[in-house]
């Protein structure tokens, strides 16, 4: 690193880099692809990615046609979290409903539910649940489950009278940091890292590579610069312009979604100044192994893919298998994702950030130099 | 004829000699199987959890044994207080947390209502929740052997899960999936070729040429239409061999909608590249366009149903969503067409609209 | 200091199995304008590339300036000017923000800038589109630009790698003013060209084909040698027996 910074010129540096904030104000696609595409994305995406179950359309199959059996429809009917589109005696109708993917649930009430449930006090339904919707259902099946047993348990307590009193366990449940259920909490941190990823990595690399194209790259390969200079010019920009991005974003999450800042912004922003770092410098090495624009592009989207998809944004990490999990260690995505649901959703200070924040520093370092030892001013 | 032979084999040459594009290519459908595959996943399994035991006693330490013989938690603390709690969250450490009541054993020996505190990360609102359900139940378990009361009422649920009984997402995804690397394969690269060539000039060499325009976008678009299938197959293939997903419907008509899908997405890829002159508008506008709604808005990650009415209008007019409905109805359903028609029909009515459209476009440009 | 600004032993590059240059060995003088011929594929690029440090070579020696080009290429690029084929200069930045870059980059002292700048663009006659796109300006000025702004920091030698390539006659002789101004200045001038009419401006020229160099020496010399009247004539003829 020393060696690197030997004779460092600010002022050739700064030149270039006045030169690089140009480029950007004047060319449009830049414009576009620094502003435009990630509030659309913001948007869009913090609408669309959720897994929030709200009026899910079920059907039922009431083949009793009983007190018990309407008590129950109405039951879930009455729920926020489910919507009745169908009712009727006989399976035919819900069978071609859930093939067509119309309804997430089937409730079949057998014709001797309420004979069954006076006279054993038990009784069984069926689910019939569609998991094409993957992950919801799950939730949608709990969701069922439990408007059941509250209706099992109401049953009980209006037939049997509680006689003597033996102790009961009561449990009681709180929902840290997220006590609304509210998915854009959860999605909204999570894609202004993506943000921030997809502005330092791609536009470092495309940049690069189109000095390449145009022939600008080798006049400057020609003048005294230094690496450490070309480089620092190269990214000083696109730093700042990711710390804007993520502050618009933010102040977007805040005032359009309602996402709260729970923990220190300056924090937040410290960390995301290290992770720009690793950031760049991936796109830097991108930009030094290819050749031109398009396979800058084709390379970076590849690679993001990957780190995206490993870094517990839209997915937790600890659903993954394990052998993942240890792979994600080496993502810097997933520990800026960390740290940022850290600070903005639970509230962490460096304390807590500590250990991701170290790797990402680390990492920082490590990437840096790799580029830049990658980037030749002379070829081989 | 000849001349069109010439031009496709121009076209595959421009292919086969960028090395790095072309890697991009083949890797692309193979690495998203295996990544999706994985990470794609919201099972609650090996979680955190963290106990507040102020006064241990047998019923407490009899709910922790509870805990830990599930195999699905992993006891990551135990407290004397629920002071160091927040910390513990703060740092991910934890992802649960139960807190017992003070002298718990000896309230509910009394007779009394004691106290289970269950603390969610629920920063994740579905696994929070999923957790929560879990940790009732072990909870209430113990509860319910402690003291079996006589004559309670009990519904049982027995479930079935339809059309994907292991739950396993990787079901769910590849069709998805195919909907995205057909959508790269055809609508971006199309568009990024076509304009590769307005950008060098060589369009006006070949519009200059006896070549027609029809043939023209058959030269250049035949290629991409060959490696989208290939892209399908190796989809396919992959996810049997690798997840095991099934294939329960005809083969047959699942290419055949594949065609269809394909048909739109170069059209789409055709319409932007009459739009923009240059490479990397093309490549913006193509992920603008076609690749964020195929991944964001085609129910392929995220349920539509859950999505704001706005979105899910929007929807609509994704050609994805409709093609991910048709594959899961024929790869996990076995349904055929009598259920299909719809999305097929909405499908077809896309890939002529479309390829009418680009037509013109494209003829537009020539005048 | 040497007179001599190059010098270049058994210089050689290969790429794989194919030798684009071919153990050259020439000098040129401090001052000199020196002609480097050849035709397309010949090597002058590739040449040049190494000689200004953009490209290691394989083989041989060669000094710019007194400074190795195997091992002080660095030192290299403080004292020389570069103008290649390819059009170098940011389109999408004005005339005034492409000389404050380099000059920012050679570390022109700022005192100096203002009036540096403004003699430029006045020599140049550019002085009314210094606020202009380059994008904007046409080739001609743009190629006169370029080579200007290779001048800037008063190089030792300057190698223009076909300069007048695509431009009209009128501008080409401006351009050659330029060159000699230079030379007279005291900067050493390595061009490579196509246009043979070119070549007797040069005060000695080396003639290459296929990575070896055929012929070096002053128009005059050479042509008397081969017992040709023109440059041009010499030029095809060692291409043919080639």
């Amino acid at each position: 690193m020393a060696r690197l910074l030997r004779g460092f010129s600010m002022r050739r540096a700064l030149a270039l880099a006045h030169a690089e904030v140009l480029h950007v104000v004047r060319d449009r696609a830049t414009l576009v692809q620094l502003i435009v595409v990630p509030i659309v994305q913001l948007l869009v995406l913090a609408n669309a990615a959720t897994f929030a179950i709200h009026s899910s359309p079920i059907y039922v199959v009431d083949m009793d046609r009983s007190t018990a059996s309407r008590a129950v429809t109405n039951r879930l009917q009455a729920s926020d979290y489910f919507r009745l589109v169908g009712y009727s005696s006989s399976p035919g109708a819900a069978n071609e409903a859930m093939l067509r993917g119309d309804v997430s649930l089937t409730l079949t009430i057998p014709h001797d539910f309420e004979t069954q449930l006076v006279r054993t006090h038990t009784s069984v339904v069926h689910l019939d649940v569609n998991t094409e919707k993957g992950s919801a259902a799950n939730i949608v099946q709990s969701y069922a489950v439990q408007i059941l047993n509250a209706y099992a348990a109401e049953l009980g307590a209006e037939i049997m009278p509680r006689e003597s009193r033996t102790g009961r366990i009561v449990t009681v449940a709180r929902d840290w940091y997220n006590p609304t259920l509210n998915y854009k909490h959860y999605m909204v941190p999570g894609i202004l890292v993506a943000l921030v990823t997809i502005v330092g990595t791609l536009i470092t690399a495309q940049n690069i590579a189109r000095e390449k194209e145009m022939g600008t790259l080798e006049q400057l390969n020609v003048t005294p610069i230094t690496k450490a200079e070309f480089i620092a010019a190269k990214l000083m920009p696109f730093w700042v312009l990711g710390l804007v991005d993520l502050a618009a974003g933010l102040l977007v999450g805040y005032f359009v979604f309602g996402v709260p800042m729970h923990g220190d912004p300056f924090l937040l922003f410290f960390a995301a100044g290290v992770y720009l770092v690793v950031a760049l410098a991936i796109g830097l090495w991108i930009s030094t192994i290819v050749e031109t624009q398009q396979q800058a592009m084709f390379v970076t989207f590849f690679l993001l893919m990957i780190y995206l998809l490993m870094s517990g944004l839209f997915t937790p990490i600890d659903s993954m298998p394990h052998w993942v999990q240890l792979a994600s260690e080496l993502n810097p995505v997933r520990h800026f994702v960390t740290i940022a649901r850290a600070i903005i959703v639970k509230g962490a200070g460096l304390r807590e950030i500590a250990r991701p924040l170290g790797i990402l520093a680390v990492y920082g370092v490590v990437v840096l130099t790799l580029a830049i030892r990658q980037y030749d001013k002379r070829s081989a | 004829m000849n001349a069109l032979l010439g031009l496709l084999r121009k076209e595959t040459l421009h292919i086969l000699r960028d090395r790095r594009t072309l890697a991009v290519l083949i890797l692309l459908p193979i690495v998203q199987v295996v990544l999706f595959g994985y990470t794609i996943r919201t099972d609650v399994k090996d979680v955190r959890l963290a106990i507040v035991d102020p006064t241990p006693d047998a019923t407490t330490l009899g709910i922790r044994a509870r805990f830990s013989a599930t195999g699905t938690f992993r006891t990551v603390a135990v407290l004397h207080s629920a002071s160091q709690l927040e910390r513990l969250f703060q740092r991910d450490t934890a992802q649960v947390a139960i807190v017992f009541g003070p002298q718990f054993g000896e309230t509910l020996a009394r007779g009394d209502a004691a106290q289970v505190l269950v603390i969610t990360d629920a920063t994740e609102p579905n696994s929070g929740t999923g957790r929560q359900n879990y940790v009732n139940a072990v909870v209430q378990e113990y509860a319910a052997q402690l003291a079996p009361r006589r004559g309670d009422i009990r519904i049982e649920t027995r479930v079935r899960s339809r059309f994907n009984p292991t739950r396993q997402s990787s079901n769910l995804f590849v069709p998805g999936l195919m909907a995205m690397v057909l959508t790269i394969v055809s609508a971006l690269m199309t568009a990024l070729s076509l304009t590769r060539e307005k950008e060098t000039g060589t369009m006006e060499a070949l519009l200059a040429s006896p070549l027609r325009p029809w043939q023209i976008i058959i030269g250049k678009v035949a290629p991409y239409v060959v490696i989208g299938f290939l892209s399908v197959i190796a989809v396919l293939v992959e996810a049997r061999l690798i997840f095991h997903v099934p294939m329960r419907g005809s083969l047959t008509l699942l290419l055949f909608e594949g065609l269809l899908f394909i048909l739109v997405s170069l059209s789409l890829g055709i319409l932007i590249s009459a739009r923009t002159s240059s490479q990397r508008v093309a490549m913006m506008a193509a992920m603008l366009a076609t690749m964020l709604p195929t991944l964001m808005l085609s129910g392929f990650v995220f349920p539509i149903e859950s999505m704001p009415r706005a979105l899910q209008l929007v929807s609509y007019i994704i050609p994805a969503r409709w093609f991910v409905q048709v594959t899961r109805g024929i790869m996990l359903k076995g349904t055929g067409l009598a259920f299909l028609w719809p999305e097929t029909l909405i499908l077809g009515l896309m890939a002529v609209v479309l390829l009418v459209a680009s037509a013109r476009s494209f003829r537009i440009r020539l005048d | 200091m040497t007179d001599v600004a190059i010098d270049a032993r058994e210089l050689t590059r290969t790429f794989d199995t194919f030798t684009a240059v071919d153990h050259i060995t020439f000098d040129v003088h401090a001052g000199e304008v020196f002609g480097f011929l050849g035709a397309n594929g010949a090597g002058k690029t590739t040449a040049i590339r190494m000689l200004t440090g953009l490209l290691r070579p394989s083989g041989g020696s060669a000094t710019v300036a007194g400074f190795d080009v195997a091992t002080e290429s660095e030192s290299i690029k403080q004292v020389i000017g570069y103008m290649s084929q390819r059009f170098s200069l940011y389109d999408d930045l004005t005339v005034r923000e492409n000389i404050e870059l380099y000059a920012g980059i050679y570390g022109i002292p700022r005192a100096e800038l203002r009036d540096r700048i403004a003699r430029m663009l006045s020599q140049l006659g550019l002085e009314k589109s210094a606020s202009d796109l380059v994008r904007s300006v046409p080739l001609g000025w743009k190629q006169k630009l370029a080579f200007s702004v290779a001048l800037l920091h008063d190089p030792k030698v300057v190698f223009l790698d076909e300069p007048t390539s695509g431009v009209d006659p009128i501008t080409r002789r401006q351009f050659w003013e330029m060159i000699y101004e230079a030379a007279h200045q005291g900067t050493t001038v390595l061009v490579t060209t196509h246009y043979m009419d070119e070549a007797e401006y040069c005060d000695r020229i080396s003639i290459m084909v296929a990575g070896k160099i055929e012929a070096l020496g002053t128009p005059a010399e050479l042509k008397r040698n081969a017992g040709v009247s023109s440059v041009d004539d010499l030029f095809v003829k060692l291409a043919r027996s080639a």
